[in-house]
């Protein structure tokens, strides 16, 4: 079924598009032109990344991030988590790729949402541009709440993925 | 720039790994293209939703629902819009900062921004492709319920 919603999905979109075509074109055409910005701005992303992650896959030996980022790992695989995500840039879809690297090389489950958590929040680039146009009140607060709240969605997220056998099932290989 | 950067690094690092080594170089190769392969169609299926919903919707309408007189279900729709919407934060702020200032309730502004950042309703179909269904839908739900959490209180803290 997961299969086949994609083509699904396509046909549905080809024919509202079509339909918005037959009533007002120029809508239609607003339509493509803003999915082709989007499209292009995702094909210079997402290429570099997954081969970035391709490297990685190749080179990096598993019981190195093991060791560093594992069940075993501690506070000391939470920060480097955490660092992973502050200093990346780009989207939250580029995170994917690598955060599904870094658990399948044994990076512990915790540690990865923790990652794709301060990945989608916590960027300093992100954060200045906050500031600059919402306030350092607004901006600060925001962020002052949003840390503890990332280590508790991990926590908790941990507590429910790990006591569930079902979740290797679950999860397909990209 | 990012998009510069990254190609560099990802252009060095395959130059590097070629000189180094062939085979690891074409096996890293293979991951690319079964990889994004596979993508390729989730993706075109989340722009092409994008195009219809930023054609369609009408600012007028967002200001309205998310004024200081809508109280707790603005906040709330708010998260909603930003869970599903994905735009640019460097978009997404100064138009944040215009509906600040036009009279939207802080408490939506904040769950909007953060839910924006966290919660991805549109790319939770790649989300499940890489983490399964259970994982996306857990991180996602708790965000939800977190960005409502931090607008609460910020709305208390900012008064």
């Amino acid at each position: 079924m997961k299969i086949k919603a994609v083509p699904a999905a396509l046909a549905t979109l080809a024919a509202a598009t079509a339909l918005v075509w037959a009533v007002r074109p120029d809508k239609a055409l607003a339509v493509l032109f803003v999915s082709k910005d989007y499209l292009l701005e995702m094909l210079s992303i997402l290429p570099p990344v997954l081969i970035l992650c391709g490297l990685f896959d190749a080179w990096v030996p598993k019981r190195t991030v093991e060791r560093l980022m594992g069940e075993a790992s501690g506070i000391k695989g939470t920060s480097i988590a955490f660092l992973l995500g502050t200093v990346a840039m780009g989207p939250l879809y580029a995170a994917f790729p690598i955060g599904k690297a870094l658990l399948e090389k044994g990076a512990s489950l915790y540690n990865i949402a923790v990652f794709l958590c301060v990945w989608a929040a916590i960027k300093i680039p992100m954060v200045l541009f906050e500031i600059r146009f919402l306030g350092v009140e607004f901006a600060l607060s925001r962020l002052a709440l949003t840390l503890p709240a990332i280590l508790l969605i991990g926590g908790l997220m941990k507590l429910w993925l790990d006591r569930d056998p079902r979740r290797r099932k679950e999860t397909p290989a990209p | 720039m990012f998009t510069v950067v990254i190609w560099g690094i990802a252009g060095t690092g395959l130059l590097l790994s070629w000189c180094r080594n062939r085979a690891k170089t074409r096996e890293a190769l293979r991951f690319f293209w079964r990889a994004f392969i596979s993508l390729a169609p989730s993706i075109l299926v989340i722009i092409w939703a994008i195009g219809f919903i930023l054609t369609f919707l009408p600012s007028g309408y967002v200001l309205n629902t998310i004024g200081r007189s809508a109280g707790i279900m603005g906040v709330v729709i708010a998260a909603v819009f930003g869970s599903i919407v994905l735009i640019p934060a460097f978009i997404a702020f100064p138009l944040a900062a215009s509906f600040l200032r036009q009279g939207a309730d802080v408490r939506a502004i904040a769950a909007f921004v953060t839910t924006l950042v966290m919660v991805g309703v549109l790319t939770a179909p790649l989300e499940m492709k890489f983490f399964g269904k259970r994982f996306t839908v857990l991180r996602n739900s708790l965000s939800f319920v977190m960005a409502l959490v931090i607008a609460f209180i910020m709305g208390v803290i900012l008064r």
